[in-house]
């Protein structure tokens, strides 16, 4: 067992310097900014003098690696810093946010994920057959769909025409669960859409792959009952490609979210970060983009950890 | 070997399997017959494209994918198995017709252990309980002397060696005494030293459970030990079939005697004159891979001659590869050097000169892979000729035309084509051209011939005999098979784990008093006597019980 | 004896011209293939004419806003008042030439960078794999509005953003292909003649690779275009007045809640470039990487 909790040692550790490098290139891109924050915030009516103090007020005129381990020690204790277009505590903002999309991704993710598996998985089994050719040609033209052209035509056809759902998803505190769900069913069809046509052909090619070994074959030399060479000795190998597959498209959905929020108008992170380049506001930026990158380096994380404990070679060592 | 014939148990009629390649089905086995009884083993032979595996597991009833069985009949016991129902053909796999793969770790299931996968087929077939398997698993590994056999079925596949993991798979093969066995290249993969374990077990496993087997295998000695009957395929016909003895004392037609006439070639001038001062001196030489790691090379000293060649002889993990690493300058030794015509050669190759680089020269075992697929036959060989002689032009093409003319291949037809086009015993010549078109004094030869049919080998032996004799080469020839040993060198140096334990001239080295090491390696090569592997484990037993008498 | 090898070289000897051969395998691709390469040649032309097929200029007013489809406006004006069906066709030029030239870079940057990495190995291989692990920890939508907001969104700082971000792939995958070359003998048989690093590379390696790169060319192209589009889209990548599908979608989106189509037009305009693409790409990885499917 020493072997394994070593190797997750080992990548765990990678996986927090990777985050604390994430960080880093996030704070240091932005610094990189001609004029600052101060400028920023006072606008260009300012005196050199008032920039100067407020600078000063700020912080703005310490070296850059005590204003790196001071933003991220507020930012570790909950303070997200202000936004410059209105001025309000980021945190206040960030926290519904970030709910908001991760409701909307995983929502996206319980449709797609059991649906991309089981095509997948199907479409293997029946190589080349006009299902597996169909299927081939369908997620093809999926995933060369842009998200915002799906989006818009399911806008029209189940919105505008038939009147089925909203076309906008503007989510409120006071928002209940069921029409939380109601709002975001376009959403996260348009999510799923894509990712499925992903995940099937990622789960196609490594079933493929793993019915093509000499133990499958093996298997049937012995008689073996076909279910049975699928149950006992295909799914036990296909366990770390299929969490790959998931972990890795869960990564994906989590950027996809950023279109689909803006043409759906929904409160979510995307949205405000989109929001936030248009204007500049340098904070909200940050802000947004750590809790994106984070999410993203854990999500990996997990697929690797998940991929070292699949592993039957490593479960049993010598 | 159990010699009675009784009843018949499969009957093959004409069978005939297409394959699929190259957009078009192409037919691999054109029409075959044979017949076996209980009891009986069955040897097929051939060389590779010969169709003895695809015929082999045609004996299931089964096809690999790109391939189909599209005439003939095969009866076992009765059954039709070319028109059998999946679910008739399901029935008697595993049960009564078992399948031994080439190799072993690709037919094993990382995920489950060996013992589980021993007493699948009993399960799945309803021949037994779980307890019933297990107890059986442990008895027939003691039976086959694994190591620990109460317990080594508890272990996963990739915890086992490979010489384990092939008796394992015998093993596995008998959980549900089937009547057939059909051994696919079995001992192909494993040393020599290894190899003649497993080929007792087989033997002893099909004498006691009287099992019916068919062995296909490309080597003629070991085929000559275990089967009753042999039968010579090429080109998926049938070229010959015989009982054993009759085979190997009368082979009727040419293409047999030819397979035969192999391992008969000689070296044409027995002990070359040589000139006192070596052309190559590897002196004293200690490698490791990473500092401080283990020495994969420990005091290796050497000599070899103009006009000589000196063979490098040991099992894999020996060091005879690594040391033409060192002496190449792809690996650089912790101590010794190596001297060549009286200077001493820079450790690392990129500090050689190019005339250094240029009087080394090396040809490897798969020319699949030594040479550039996407290069043209006669780029391949200009660019030694351009870098190391600065030949443009017309001067360039009268040495290419001559450079194929000594692999005796004809330029016009073959200068212009990409490897792909070429057969795996062309293209190895095309290698030996390219080491000849630097105008070297030494070639290293690793492995030359062992990825080659025999037939094909013998061509390229000869080839370099004579090229030797013509330019007065020096050969380093390393290899892990002593009859080409036999055949081609003028000393041999034999190496164990790094070390060597035993040089000097052949015939010396070949004839007693032998080195304990080259005595086991030696003893280990099939010959083509039938009783050869008999007398051999006779000799062990009774050696290991004189050795316990004097305790 | 006689070696049967030396007498015939296996296989038939035809000395059929590359231009037949090419014709012949053209011919025999799938139907999806061949509409792929139809879309790929039609988007081509047009990006080539533009100027000639439009007829207006890219950002002429020419009518009121938001008119519907007529036989002056064939495809109806935009928010602005200028003609859709100009603006669809210099788009071809504009989207498609930005996509192709960082797609290039990308190409250029990533995938010399990959195989000098496979053949030098040792420090170079640690560095190069660490920089692109850290580009690729950030998710490169989310990298790329980041560099975007920092850098601003220029044609020049586009292209470099997001084709640096997108090298990082190209070098991944050159230098796995090229690791699978570089472990060939052949590979240290040149280096043995003391052939230097550029020769390895262009002459040994190189020809080696150049099917799974070339389909990897066809898949970054595709997602290169895509992001260009959603950036474009949500504001951030070309900027107006220059004429571009995804830009232009976001410009006319209000007229979907007016059952209007037009929107859906630059947008699907993007999507079949892209299917034409994959399915040229699908058939190329199909044919070179040997399965033999049907049986």
């Amino acid at each position: 067992m020493n072997n394994i909790i070593r190797m997750l040692i080992q990548r765990i550790s990678l996986g927090i310097l990777t985050l604390f490098v994430v960080s880093l290139i996030i704070f240091l891109g932005v610094s990189m900014l001609p004029g600052d924050a101060a400028q920023a915030i006072l606008g260009q009516a300012a005196t050199p003098d008032t920039v100067a103090a407020l600078r000063k007020q700020l912080g703005l005129d310490l070296p850059a690696h005590i204003r790196y381990l001071t933003w991220l020690g507020n930012i570790l204790q909950g303070d997200w810093g202000t936004s410059i277009g209105n001025g309000r505590e980021i945190g206040e903002v960030i926290g519904v946010r970030f709910a908001n999309t991760i409701f909307l991704a995983t929502f996206a993710a319980c449709i797609a994920i059991p649906l991309a598996l089981t095509l997948g998985i199907l479409a293997a089994l029946y190589r080349n057959s006009f299902f597996d050719r169909t299927v081939n040609v369908l997620t093809l033209s999926s995933i060369s769909t842009p998200e915002f052209f799906v989006a818009y035509i399911l806008i029209l056809l189940v919105s505008v025409k038939a009147g089925w759902l909203p076309s906008l998803s503007n989510i409120r505190a006071d928002t209940t669960f069921v029409e939380h769900l109601e709002k975001t069913i376009l959403p996260a069809l348009v999510l799923t859409l894509v990712s499925v046509a992903y995940m099937m052909r990622m789960t196609r090619a490594a079933i493929i792959n793993l019915l093509s070994q000499s133990y499958i074959e093996m298997a049937a030399l012995k008689g073996v009952r076909k279910h049975k060479i699928i149950t006992r000795h295909a799914l036990p190998n296909a366990w770390a490609p299929i969490v790959n597959v998931v972990v890795l498209n869960l990564a994906y959905l989590v950027v996809g979210v950023v279109v689909v929020e803006v043409v759906f108008v929904y409160p979510g992170l995307g949205q405000l970060l989109v929001d936030a380049v248009q204007r500049r506001d340098m904070p909200v930026v940050q802000a947004c983009c750590l809790i994106f990158a984070v999410t993203y380096v854990l999500l990996n994380l997990i697929a690797d950890v998940l991929s070292i404990l699949t592993n039957p070679r490593l479960l049993h060592p010598k | 070997m159990n010699t009675e014939s009784k009843e018949v148990l499969l009957e093959v009629r004409n069978l005939q399997i297409e394959g699929f390649s190259e957009d078009r089905w192409h037919q691999i086995v054109k029409g075959v017959d044979f017949t076996l009884h209980r009891g009986e083993v069955l040897g097929l032979i051939g060389e590779s494209g010969a169709g003895k595996s695809t015929i082999g597991v045609a004996a299931m009833g089964y096809a690999k994918p790109g391939c189909r069985i599209n005439g003939g009949s095969i009866k076992f016991d009765g059954i039709d198995l070319v028109t059998a129902s999946d679910e008739q053909k399901r029935i008697l796999r595993g049960s009564r017709i078992a399948y031994v793969a080439q190799s072993a770790a690709a037919s094993f299931n990382p995920a489950h252990k060996l013992i589980d996968q021993f007493s699948e087929s009993l399960l799945e077939h309803g021949l037994g309980s779980r307890e019933q398997a297990y107890a059986d698993a442990k008895a027939l590994y003691a039976r086959i002397r694994m190591p620990d056999p109460d317990r080594i079925g508890f272990r996963y596949p990739h915890q086992v060696s490979g010489g384990q993991l092939q008796r394992a798979m015998t093993a596995m093969a008998l959980s549900c005494r089937p009547d057939l066995i059909i051994f696919d290249e079995p001992t192909t993969a494993l040393d020599v030293t290894t190899q003649i374990e497993v080929l007792a077990t087989i033997r002893d496993i099909v004498e006691q459970f009287n099992t019916a087997a068919i062995y296909i295998t490309h080597d003629l000695a070991v085929v000559a030990q275990m089967a009753d009957r042999i039968k010579v395929l090429r080109h998926g016909e049938s070229v010959e079939e015989s009982a054993t003895r009759t085979m190997l004392s009368h082979p009727r037609e040419e293409y047999t005697k030819s397979l035969w006439a192999v391992r008969s070639f000689r070296k044409t001038v027995a002990a070359p004159q040589l000139e006192p001062i070596a052309l190559v001196k590897i002196s004293d030489i200690t490698a490791t891979y990473a500092r401080g790691g283990q020495a994969v090379l420990s005091e290796v000293d050497f000599e070899i001659h103009r006009g000589e060649t000196v063979a490098v002889v040991g099992e894999s993990g020996s060091g005879k590869s690594t040391t033409a690493r060192v002496i190449t300058g792809l690996l650089r030794p912790e101590k010794g050097e190596i001297v060549f015509d009286g200077e001493v050669l820079p450790a690392d190759y990129r500090n050689r000169s190019l005339h250094q680089l240029q009087q080394v020269q090396m040809i490897y075992q798969r020319p699949d892979t030594a040479i550039n697929p996407r290069h043209k036959i006669r780029d391949i060989l200009g660019r030694p000729l351009s870098l190391y002689l600065g030949l443009r032009g017309s001067a360039r093409e009268q040495r290419l035309i001559e450079l194929m003319e000594m692999i005796e291949m004809n330029p016009k037809q073959f200068l212009d084509r990409l490897p792909d086009e070429l057969s795996g015993g062309q293209k190895q010549r095309i290698c030996i051209a390219r080491a000849l078109a630097a105008n070297p004094s030494f070639i290293i030869c690793d492995e030359v011939t062992s990825a080659l049919d025999q037939l094909v080998a013998e061509g390229i032996l000869r080839l370099l005999d004579q090229l030797q004799q013509e330019l007065n080469l020096a050969y380093m020839f390393i290899t892990h098979d002593l009859a080409t040993v036999k055949a081609i060198a003028d000393r041999v140096v034999v190496m164990l784990q790094g070390r060597i334990v035993d040089q000097g001239p052949t015939n010396e080295i070949f004839s007693p008093p032998y080195h304990e090491y080259t005595e086991l390696l030696l003893s280990s090569v099939p010959e083509m006597d039938p009783d050869w592997m008999d007398r051999i484990l006779a000799e062990r037993a009774s050696k290991m019980g004189m050795a316990a008498a004097d305790n | 004896m006689n070696d049967p090898s030396i007498q015939s070289s296996t296989g038939p000897s035809f000395e059929v011209s590359k231009t037949r051969q090419l014709v012949r395998v053209l011919l025999q691709a799938p139907l999806s293939a061949k509409i792929g390469l139809f879309i790929i040649f039609v988007y081509i032309f047009v990006a080539l004419f533009a100027p000639l097929i439009a007829p207006f200029g890219e950002s002429e007013l020419v009518g009121r806003k938001y008119q519907v489809w007529d036989d002056e406006f064939l495809l109806g004006t935009d928010n602005l008042g200028r003609d859709m069906l100009t603006r669809i066709i210099y788009g071809a030029r504009n989207t498609v030439g930005i996509a192709v030239i960082t797609t290039v870079f990308a190409f250029v940057t990533g995938g010399v960078c990959g195989i000098i990495a496979a053949v030098v190995g040792g420090w170079l291989d640690q560095l190069l794999s660490r920089v692109v692990d850290v580009l690729m920890a950030i998710p490169s939508l989310i990298f790329s509005m980041l560099l975007l907001s920092i850098f601003g969104t220029s044609v020049i700082s586009l292209i470099l953003i997001i084709g640096t971000l997108d090298a990082t792939r190209v070098f991944r995958i050159s230098r796995a292909v090229s690791l699978n070359v570089v472990v060939m003998d052949f590979i240290e048989a040149a280096k043995l003649r003391g052939e230097k690093l550029a020769w390895i590379s262009v002459r040994e390696i190189l020809p080696n690779i150049a099917a799974p790169l070339a389909a990897e060319f066809g898949l970054r192209f595709c997602f290169v275009f895509l992001t260009i589009s959603a950036l474009s889209f949500l504001g951030l990548g070309i900027q107006p007045p220059t004429a571009d599908w995804g830009s232009m979608v976001r410009d006319t989106a209000d007229l979907i809640t007016f059952e209007d189509y037009t929107p859906l037009i630059p947008a699907a305009a993007i999507m079949i470039l892209t299917i034409g693409v994959n399915f040229v790409v699908d058939w190329f990885l199909h044919k070179t990487s040997g399965l033999k499917d049907e049986y």
